[in-house]
């Protein structure tokens, strides 16, 4: 009966005529678009542009610490580079490019015409490079671009900070409010836009995690702009929300930024698990094993992640039940995560693997994440925290999870789907050359970082006492070379754009999920009906 | 699976008013950005001039947006589930602005439970407050900062009772307006709808009057008076700011049913406007109890 509902509706459409292939040329096209498919391309190019930008910092930084003493930049501006890259990297890179991968597959994940608010999602998009705007622009300005680290802790963001503090804050604001935008979109189309016959528990595993980051992402990023806006306030208008002399606390804003902060981190690996529980059982030929604690586990993750902040701030002297609280739940969250590594191991277990390059990137991905997990652990017993605490160990651990974890995932899910994006298949060669490359760098760039912090190499610093000069000469030649095999998958993502190898509708055999019987490239509208799902 | 006819789902082929509001965003953070980091530079000029543009640019946007949408509701293009989109979009906008506010009210009690105080040797801090801050005593208002900055407590009666009883009021008279639309009396909704809008400014007035005597000799309660004044302007500024946007919504509506747009069956605009300013209701009470009252 719906078959036949549907059927009449499509002759309907056919007389509606306002959203058939009305496509615009040049860049009015993007300006104005309100196709979901632009606007995720434009998020990913976006995205990588970010990713080159803030990389272009990380290897700024890497030159200076190749050598211990002062060569190349000056303490402050060295200062710039480890915030403004670390702003870059987490607002401009890792968000964007999953926002991208939301917008060009959920619509055709759960088979709807687009995103639920169209407009609003162009907005979301254009919004942000206005916001990197700003904050690029402060490097030129007198006072030099923010230099008290992303986390931008009072009072180093508020008594002491130059004079670029306001762009700053408005930046982010601008930022906050593409994100809770994005967000609202993703929850609306997954609640709503499913095509007949999609209940929750038959979503693809992908959708339930890019749903539940946006519900964090919603409640969160408000929080942000309430922490910028009081550093916005204390730094120009003389409160003293961060200031004990006025009745307030500088530890209350790590409360409030970490409060922020510690769901946003897993705002950005959530979708990092949706993409390899995608990617691992296509590879593997086998149906994801445990789907419903999958979905579980990422709900136990997201809950957990509000009462977890203050393991952040061990060291500031909180009272003793607040150190072992958030020490007992931070370990909680191992457990969810444990039974998600656990469901991807076994997912392959008995499975005909083949490794082609998104399956080589999950692969990676989950030995490497499971490296960043655990220095996690570590990290979460307090009595051990006091000597890890901003040394390069923390580095070492954040940066397991955020490259080896979220980036990877990202490329994983690139090369996945870009047949799909493209219509063409990607060169093989290179992608390999890209994951080999990548993977032996970023371990010979972050591993010694261990080793270094366990040593007490503080982060942050410009300079190093000698005796960490050996690891930090590696690390930068890891870096050096990370950066470059970067280059391989810009290349080889124009390639593939222009064209190669005509990808067939569904290029992997084990692949499952609505995009995959549409054709490659997928047309510019997809699913004006929906499909139904049995 | 119940079934459920299909309609067509209206996406709208291509729209300028996105990037234009993105320009006036932009505008706005400049501008904003430039002023704030000027204010004790009287030479400079341009970023109140270019914040302004922001928001006259944005003002034209939200006209052509808003009027696209409503042509294109006004024509029969939006089907049903069009309409939850935009009522499940509302919803979670409206959480968003509740954390924005939880923010704040997380500040406040962090303060009052916290680190005030802490200041005066609460908890393990004895040799802080000794050492630091020995003439200072923890009080809530705090009318004396631990470096010495005076200032008086707003009491609750008076204007914030006024205030609160003019705000519960208005959402009782928002609600009677939805019925009245609801059941189609359209006189009954004009008369509540506008005494909704009225009770909103003269809620604003009387905010406004509160803050005078705030600022007057008598009380120096300042936004820069110590912890207590930065939670108290910050609250009710923000709120008031709310109020402000939700009156202007409500006014909008007011015109639109002066127009004779809504139906019983379809009025998500109106909704969207009347949870709002419930919302910004709910918003003042809690604020009553934290900021005034305890």
């Amino acid at each position: 009966m719906t078959t036949d509902v549907i059927n009449d509706q499509s002759e309907h459409d056919s007389h509606d005529g306002e959203h058939h292939d009305h496509k615009m040329t040049g860049l009015k096209r993007w300006l104005y678009t309100t196709n979901h498919k632009d606007i995720g391309s434009m998020y990913l190019w976006f995205s990588f542009i970010m990713f080159l930008t803030g990389g272009v910092m990380a290897l700024v930084i890497r030159a200076e610490l190749f050598q211990p003493g002062l060569q190349i930049i000056e303490p402050d501006f060295f200062n710039q580079m480890t915030t403004v890259h670390g702003l870059i990297m987490v607002f401009g890179a890792i968000m964007p490019a999953f926002t991208g991968l939301a917008n060009w597959m959920l619509p055709m994940m759960v088979g709807a015409p687009d995103m639920a608010l169209p407009r609003l999602n162009n907005w979301s998009f254009w919004i942000l490079p206005f916001a990197f705007a700003i904050l690029l622009s402060s490097f030129f300005m007198e006072s030099g671009a923010p230099n008290f680290g992303w986390t931008f802790y009072a009072p180093l963001s508020t008594t002491y900070s130059n004079g670029s503090t306001a762009f700053f804050v408005f930046a982010v604001h601008i930022m906050g409010i593409s994100s809770i935008m994005g967000a609202i979109n993703i929850v609306v189309t997954i609640m709503n836009m499913r095509a007949p016959g999609m209940t929750y528990m038959k979503m693809p595993l992908f959708v339930w995690t890019f749903f539940i980051t946006a519900y964090l992402l919603i409640a969160v990023m408000p929080v942000l702009a309430g922490t910028v806006t009081m550093v916005l306030t204390d730094t120009y208008f003389g409160t003293s929300f961060f200031d004990a002399a006025g009745g307030g606390d500088p530890v209350m804003f790590q409360h409030i930024f970490w409060f922020f902060g510690h769901p946003e981190v897993y705002i950005m690996i959530l979708p990092a698990f949706g993409i390899v529980s995608t990617t691992i059982p296509a590879f593997s030929r086998k149906k994801l094993f445990g789907y419903s604690s999958m979905v579980y586990a990422t709900a136990s993750i997201a809950f957990l992640s509000f009462i977890v902040w203050a393991h952040h701030m061990f060291t500031t002297g909180m009272p003793l039940f607040g150190e072992l609280f958030f020490m007992y739940c931070t370990m909680l969250i191992a457990v969810p995560t444990g039974v998600k590594v656990f469901n991807w191991a076994a997912t392959m277990w008995r499975g005909s693997i083949s490794f082609e390059t998104p399956m080589l990137f999950s692969i990676a991905f989950v030995i490497l994440f499971t490296i960043g997990g655990f220095s996690g652990l570590m990290l979460a017993m307090t009595p051990v925290d006091f000597q890890y605490h901003d040394t390069y160990f923390v580095v070492a651990h954040f940066h397991y999870v955020l490259v080896t974890g979220a980036l990877f995932s990202i490329f994983a899910g690139a090369y996945y789907w870009l047949p799909k994006w493209t219509g063409y298949m990607y060169n093989d060669t290179l992608s390999k050359w890209h994951f080999w490359c990548s993977l032996i760098s970023v371990n010979l760039l972050f591993f010694p970082m261990h080793f270094l912090g366990l040593a007490g190499m503080p982060r942050r610093i410009p300079d190093y006492a000698l005796q960490f000069a050996d690891f930090n000469k590696w690390v930068s030649i890891g870096g050096f070379a990370f950066g470059l095999s970067q280059l391989i998958f810009l290349v080889l993502v124009i390639k593939c754009v222009k064209g190669g190898e005509k990808a067939p509708a569904k290029p992997w055999d084990g692949a499952e999920g609505l995009e995959w019987t549409v054709p490659s490239p997928a047309p510019y509208h997809t699913f004006e009906t929906p499909p139904k799902i049995d | 699976m119940t079934t459920k006819e299909y309609e067509s789902y209206y996406v709208p082929a291509q729209s300028k008013w996105p990037i234009v509001g993105a320009i006036a965003l932009f505008l706005i953070a400049v501008g904003a950005g430039n002023y704030v980091a000027n204010l004790n530079n009287p030479e400079s000029v341009g970023g109140g001039w270019v914040l302004l543009a922001g928001i006259a640019l944005i003002i034209y946007m939200m006209f052509g947006w808003f009027n696209n949408v409503i042509t294109e509701s006004m024509s029969g293009k939006y089907s049903h589930q069009m309409d939850n989109s935009f009522r499940q979009g509302m919803s979670w906008f409206i959480f968003s602005e509740v954390m924005f506010f939880a923010a704040f009210f997380g500040a406040l009690l962090y303060a009052r439970t916290f680190s005030v105080p802490w200041l005066d040797g609460a908890g393990n801090n004895a040799a802080t407050a000794a050492i630091l801050w020995p003439d200072f005593t923890a009080t809530w208002p705090l009318i004396k900062t631990p470096d010495g900055t005076e200032t008086t407590g707003m009491g609750w009666y008076g204007l914030p009772l006024i205030n609160t009883i003019l705000l519960l009021t208005s959402s009782i008279t928002a609600h009677f307006a939805h019925v009245a639309l609801e059941q189609e009396k359209r006189g009954l909704l004009k008369f509540w709808l506008g005494l909704t809008v009225v009770l909103g400014i003269i809620f604003l007035y009387c905010q406004g009057l509160e803050y005078a005597h705030g600022y007057a000799d008598e009380m120096k309660l300042y936004l820069d008076s110590g912890i207590y004044g930065n939670t108290f302007y910050l609250l009710t500024g923000f709120h008031g700011m709310h109020v402000t946007l939700g009156t202007i919504m409500l006014l909008v509506m007011f015109i639109r049913v002066l127009k004779g747009h809504f139906t019983p069956k379809n009025h998500f605009a109106f909704q969207a406007a009347s949870w709002y300013w419930h919302f910004v209701d709910v918003v003042w009470v809690i604020l009553f109890v934290f900021v005034y009252i305890v």
